[in-house]
């Protein structure tokens, strides 16, 4: 097991490792017109452009414009073209916020979609099953900005029922909290119950044909035991890892849209909000951050795997 | 049993076979003609599909309803200009900046579906900007689907060290999210595009948006074919061509290639939807088509900051952007059951 965990930790430092050349070569190495120019941003003076690319070496050769680069991200160095601000620290803010999305979208959407799929798999081909199917493509189908802004729009603005976008700190007041983060929660939750129940859906009608239920409904189990023990159980192993990966996803930032279109003021809006001005250096540090987060947490998840079913230790 | 009429009797082995086959008319039935005569049977995902084709005709006569019916084009303001609607004259634009409502025929087709606040017409801009988003999501899965079969074929048929190069470096991209990786992308090349070697790609180029998503949905389509390949080259029909000295590259494209096909069909279906989605959502943070140009999501993009006062503006174009998704979608579910209902081609993480 020692052996195992070491393996899979070395393999994602390499991993790691390629990830920040890739987004090296993304930023300072793109084929295009001068990296200073492009590092300046929108109507950059020369003298800016001539100090960043002293910064910046970009004189240098490029393994050492890696090492720079990299220092200036992992010390904490990095700053905002555009407002000076530390970007380690702006980053640093914006986790708990991007966190407590994370946690109430997840669980929403797989409660949601466990219950979705499975109620979809046992009336497989009659009307509940095809209106759910058609409810989750048009979830999968939608993108989640334009459903929270109008969700924003409507149940926020017109009706007064949610508040209007925006973030309450859980410590300041976590009723506030709960209550801000409600719409967001759910605008995030569609696309992933459209595809969760379905994977779960056809997870389920693969399992159910399998030998031990056949046995279990021999036994005289009631179907509610059976569909609950037997059939779900085995069904959630391949949700179960979708959902440790998306959730890891949406904590390293991917949540960029709902957060935006919320104003959250999340770690993905961060990005987003640099984005206009073309600066680099947030949008820099945030892909490299929400790629870290999801390696490291495959890596875990993986891991809990092997503690969980031994034969992948071996693999 | 000796009762049998002697009749049957006169013909035996493959001879008598062909000769039941023929008084019966049994022909044998190819996979694609029983994936179409299930699919047939399938009226959702036929309508779906019919309903895709409709979307993208409209747009294709994108010109037509500009010249002849709404009178103007994508590009032109009518901030001060007047209709006619029900004998009154009405401003195309508020005093105070709120842009009229949908018009239907009111005004003879003109701003048929409103107008944005500059006066621009919203129906001519839905459909020149439906050819945009539509042209990205094609020729994007376009540009995923040739990769995908070049990196995951490669891989799978060679296996060895182009195998562990390849896995790794889609391994790599694959730890992006989506959209991030599209974001990093759009600001790296927005300012001076790209240049490889006499290739010149200016910022602000369609180009742009369709490279972007043409590269990140990689690593979900061609690790997937990566493992049918490895499973289709141990196949006897790939021995059989090795064993008449068929070299490499044309058993991967006689042999392999073809057997990748109800695959490959599915997916692309599948990918233009997911990057239509995903050109929207660059566009929507700034990433994606540069705002002269219309598309969908530059009109989310742009509706979004009137929604309190002008809801078409976002209503509209999302729309007609959940419809395009939604009936790709559709059609591709029902074209995978169609091929092989067992196939779990999903675009998934």
């Amino acid at each position: 097991m020692a052996r195992f965990i070491l393996r899979r930790l070395v393999q994602m430092l390499f991993v790691m490792f390629a990830v920040s050349v890739l987004v090296f070569l993304i930023f300072n190495v793109m084929p295009n017109s001068d990296p200073a120019v492009r590092m300046a941003g929108r109507q950059a003076s020369e003298s800016t452009i001539e100090a960043i690319r002293k910064e910046w070496g970009f004189n240098d050769s490029l393994p050492q414009q890696y090492i720079t680069t990299m220092e200036k991200v992992l010390t904490g160095d990095l700053k905002s073209q555009f407002t000076q601000l530390s970007v380690g620290e702006e980053i640093l803010k914006g986790i708990p916020r991007t966190f407590s999305l994370a946690v109430g979208a997840a669980l929403l959407w797989m409660f949601v979609a466990v219950c979705f799929g499975l109620y979809s798999a046992v009336k497989a081909g009659r009307f509940a099953d095809r209106f759910l199917t058609i409810i989750a493509l048009i979830g999968i189908s939608m993108p989640v900005f334009w459903i929270g802004a109008l969700m924003n729009h409507y149940l926020g603005f017109k009706l007064g029922w949610f508040p209007n976008g925006g973030y309450v700190e859980f410590t300041e007041n976590p009723f506030d909290w709960f209550y801000h983060l409600i719409l967001p929660w759910t605008a995030l939750a569609i696309l992933f119950i459209g595809f969760y129940s379905r994977v779960l859906r056809s997870n389920v009608l693969d399992t159910i044909n399998e030998d031990y239920v056949r046995t279990a409904r021999a036994k005289g189990l009631s179907e509610r035991q059976i569909l609950l023990r037997h059939v779900l159980r085995n069904s959630m192993i391949p949700i179960v890892t979708l959902w440790g990966l998306d959730f890891g996803a949406v904590l390293g930032g991917a949540a960029i849209l709902t957060e935006t279109v919320f104003d959250l003021q999340g770690v993905g809006q961060y990005a987003a909000d640099s984005i206009s001005q073309l600066d680099v250096p947030p949008v820099l540090a945030v892909t490299l951050f929400s790629a870290f987060f999801i390696v490291a947490l495959n890596a875990v998840v993986d891991i809990l795997y092997a503690f969980l079913d031994p034969r992948i230790r071996f693999q | 049993m000796a009762t049998e009429p002697a009749l049957e009797q006169t013909l035996q082995g493959p001879a008598a076979w062909e000769q039941e086959a023929e008084r019966e008319h049994v022909h044998g039935v190819g996979p694609w003609r029983l994936g179409l005569r299930r699919l047939r049977r399938n009226k959702v995902a036929i309508a779906f599909g019919v309903l895709f084709i409709l979307l993208v005709l409209a747009c294709v006569a994108a010109p037509l309803w500009a010249d002849r019916v709404a009178k103007t084009t994508a590009t032109e303001n009518h901030l001060s200009d007047t209709i006619t609607v029900d004998g009154k004259k009405v401003n195309v634009v508020a005093l105070d900046g709120v842009p009229i409502g949908p018009q239907w025929f009111k005004a003879d087709g003109k701003f048929f579906l409103g107008a944005d606040p500059n006066g621009r017409d919203i129906m001519v801009r839905l459909l020149y900007g439906g050819r945009n988003s539509l042209m990205i999501g094609i020729a994007a899965a376009l540009l995923t689907t040739i990769l995908s079969i070049v990196f995951g074929v490669v891989a799978g048929y060679f296996r060895g060290w182009s195998d562990t190069i390849i896995r790794a470096g889609l391994d790599v991209i694959w730890s992006f999210p989506v959209v991030i990786l599209g974001v990093a992308l759009g600001v790296a090349l927005a300012l001076g595009g790209l240049k490889i070697g006499p290739i010149e790609i200016s910022g602000d180029s369609l180009l742009v948006p369709i490279l972007i998503i043409g590269v990140v949905y990689v690593p979900y389509m061609a690790r997937p074919i990566r493992g049918q390949v490895l499973s289709l080259r141990e196949k006897e029909f790939v021995e059989a061509s090795r064993a008449q000295g068929a070299g490499p590259l044309r058993i991967m494209f006689t042999e392999v290639v073809p057997n990748l096909t109800s695959t490959l069909l599915v997916f692309f279906t599948l990918l233009i939807a997911n990057a239509i989605l995903l050109e929207a959502a660059l566009s929507f943070l700034g990433a994606g088509v540069r705002p002269p140009n219309p598309s969908w999501g530059t009109m989310i993009d742009e509706g979004i900051d009137r929604i309190a006062t002008a809801p078409h503006l976002t209503i509209v174009p999302g729309l007609m952007l959940v419809l395009t998704v939604l009936s790709l979608n559709v059609f591709g579910d029902g074209v995978r059951d169609a091929l092989d209902p067992r196939a779990k081609v999903r675009l998934e993480r």
